[in-house]
């Protein structure tokens, strides 16, 4: 029983961080119908260039002599994540208006690319272990009293992107910027039509969405380190996003409770009998039945179509 | 001036409905294939075969299954790079069970099996559709390639977990293995795509193809005027699961030699033939020829610029290579988001009129 506790909470953990790249995609997707797979990449770029800010030996330490203090070394590459999504509107989406769908998705991909080869130029591609001061280790009364084995990081995880579920509502139903972004989602050219510029929600959602990946590039870099491997957790979020409805930020953080503690139920009970290793397709076939009985997922927006 | 069609009348409906009705192009293409044919075999070598004709050739006919799929029936799918798994190592169990079995044949009955498995996962695409159905169809990829890993059978148990293809040999040429002559293998392997080339382009402008199209326009439409979803859908998914699978047959039994699926077939190889569609242009024959000679030539001139030319360390020019690779796919999507095939169109539309364009 207390196996089955543990392997729950582990899994609503290992949810809390998929929640979090998956929120990055649903951004985006609402605001501009755009599926971004470069999200992933994003994560990663955000924690190597917070790595370069505060690490000794890093970027600002091999050109100005010193290395930023973690706070501000945050607030920076927040800075880095505003102008990467200002330069991707700029130089990409703008051309790009009024493209399929699947094209939009080709240059994402491209995006990818890109900034995985150039993260790798500027940063270098060793595994580089992220310190901004978050606890590791067990809970230590959880283990001493009841035996639980809960990571300190995972808390941490979960309390972050509850906050920042909160702070996104607040931004999306109370600010000025937040109504005009919602009604782009609704509506791209009846935005247009009230005098809300695409230009500018655009490089506001992607830099939302940056700062997002910053938040999940800093919890995965915490957890495993900060390397390649980290862009493809994109490929573990997706299967998340399609289970809770692209649209959904709600959605994304339920899908991906239910996808963690699916494959950790299922790598624990049904992966010895099949030989292992099964939470690589697990999450995705996991969705895949879901969706057969609800194609848009948990909580998208139903699918009406008319001829 | 030279490429008119003023005056080239058509006198039955054979010669209306050709695939190149006008005798320019049909003489173009003559040329070009008499070229392939009786040209370049005499002139290739082992260099020439395994870095550009194999690969060109492989991927174009993977990527005349994926344009199928996603360019004529508008169903968007990841999970290429799974299916060519499932045409590998059926090619593989089939080629060590029956030795003696025509290659040919082990090539078709290898697309015949990834039909199967591809209308297996086309499934959900009746329920699903955009991107809900791309990710589900990354399902297929991932249990696949894990399929392919663990389960001992499919590579016959052997230690390091590779298959490797047995010499295979037909009319007195080997084909398989490493001592096959590069100009047979070519020749093979261009076979199977001129073959499966004209298969595809007669399909994809018939009654099948036609209806694939009203499926991708909209599907509900095209459901009211009387195609059946239901076969046009899964029709596609098995047509063109069988050209990928005979694609992935090729590039294992025939260019690679030896396989390991993880890296022979991982998400990087779905994506590659996604592009080639892309950029090629979707919904095109033509254009999974160009986007593959594309995408096959461009790593190879970015590399030999950038270590032979500027003399940049391997390791760095592999890390621009892919920057410039996400650069390049970006500026030609903005550029030209219809793919070459429709660059080919304008230049022919010009071509028309030239050198009298007003």
């Amino acid at each position: 029983m207390l196996f089955l506790a543990e392997t729950v909470i582990s899994g609503l953990m290992a949810g809390v961080m998929y929640a979090l790249v998956a929120l990055g995609f649903v951004l985006i997707f609402k605001a501009s119908g755009i599926f971004n797979f470069a999200q992933g990449v994003m994560c990663l770029f955000a924690a190597l260039a917070l790595f370069d800010f505060i690490s000794p030996g890093g970027f600002m330490d091999r050109w100005f002599g010193f290395y930023l203090p973690i706070w501000l070394g945050v607030i920076a590459t927040m800075g880095v994540m505003i102008i990467l999504a200002w330069m991707i509107e700029r130089f990409v989406l703008r051309f790009l208006v009024n493209q399929d769908a699947i094209i939009l998705f080709m240059a994402t991909i491209g995006l990818a690319y890109f900034l995985e080869g150039a993260g790798d130029i500027m940063f270098g591609s060793d595994v580089k272990p992220l310190d901004i001061g978050i606890p590791q280790g067990a809970v230590d009364f959880l283990l001493d009293d009841y035996g639980l084995y809960i990571e300190k990081l995972e808390i941490v995880a979960a309390v972050t992107a509850t906050v920042l579920v909160i702070v996104l509502a607040i931004f999306f139903q109370k600010t000025r910027v937040g109504r005009a972004l919602r009604a782009v989602a609704d509506d791209h050219q009846a935005a247009l039509s009230v005098g809300i510029s695409l230009h500018s929600i655009w490089v506001v959602v992607w830099s939302v969405a940056g700062i997002v990946a910053l938040v999940a590039g800093i919890m995965w870099g915490s957890k495993s380190g900060v390397q390649f491997s980290l862009s493809l957790i994109a490929l573990k979020a997706l299967p998340v996003l399609i289970l809770g409805g692209f649209t959904s930020v709600p959605g994304a953080i339920i899908g991906g409770l239910i996808i963690g503690v699916g494959e950790k139920l299922a790598e624990v009970y049904v992966g010895p009998f099949v030989g292992g290793a099964i939470e690589n397709w697990f999450a995705y076939v996991l969705a895949l039945v879901f969706l057969v009985f609800r194609p848009q997922g948990l909580f998208g927006e139903k699918i009406i179509e008319r001829v | 001036m030279f490429y008119r069609e003023s005056g080239q009348f058509k006198t039955s409906y054979q010669t209306d409905q050709a695939i190149f009705p006008i005798a320019q192009d049909r003489w173009f293409v003559y040329a070009i294939l008499a070229i392939a044919v009786f040209v370049v075999p005499f002139y290739i070598d082992d260099y020439w075969a395994n870095a550009i004709f194999l690969p060109f050739l492989i991927y174009a006919l993977a990527a005349m299954g994926l344009n199928i799929l996603t360019g004529y029936c508008g169903q968007l799918s990841l999970g290429t790079g799974g299916f060519m798994a499932v045409g590998a190592y059926a090619t593989y169990k089939l080629m060590t069970m029956f030795p003696e079995m025509n290659f040919i044949l082990i090539i078709l009955l290898s697309g015949g099996i990834t039909a199967m498995v591809g209308i297996l996962f086309g499934i959900p695409s009746l329920r699903i559709k955009g991107f809900y159905l791309a990710v589900a169809t990354l399902a297929a990829q991932f249990f696949l390639v894990w399929l392919f890993n663990k389960v001992g059978w499919f590579y016959n148990y052997s230690a390091s977990g590779q298959i490797s293809a047995t010499r295979m040999v037909m009319f007195g040429f080997q084909i398989t293995g490493p001592e096959a002559a590069p100009a047979v293998k070519y020749l093979f392997c261009l076979g199977f795509v001129l073959v499966f080339g004209l298969i595809a382009k007669n399909i994809a402008r018939g009654r099948i193809g036609r209806a694939w199209m009203a499926i991708r326009d909209m599907d509900i439409a095209a459901e009211i005027i009387g195609i059946k979803p239901l076969d046009a859908k899964l029709g596609a998914f098995a047509v063109s699961s069988f050209y990928i699978g005979m694609s992935g047959s090729l590039y294992f039994a025939v260019w690679l030699g030896a396989a390991e699926v993880g890296e022979a077939f991982g998400i990087s190889q779905s994506f590659l033939i996604l592009f080639i569609v892309i950029i090629g242009g979707l919904g095109t024959v033509l254009g999974s020829f160009l986007g593959a000679a594309f995408m096959v030539l461009m790593p190879i001139l970015l590399k030999n610029f950038m270590v032979d030319g500027l003399s940049i360390m391997a390791v760095t020019a592999k890390h621009v290579e892919i920057m410039l690779m996400g650069t390049m796919i970006i500026i030609f999507l903005i550029v030209e988001p219809h793919g070459f095939a429709r660059l080919w169109q304008i230049t022919k539309e010009k071509l028309r009129l030239w050198p009298f364009p007003h």
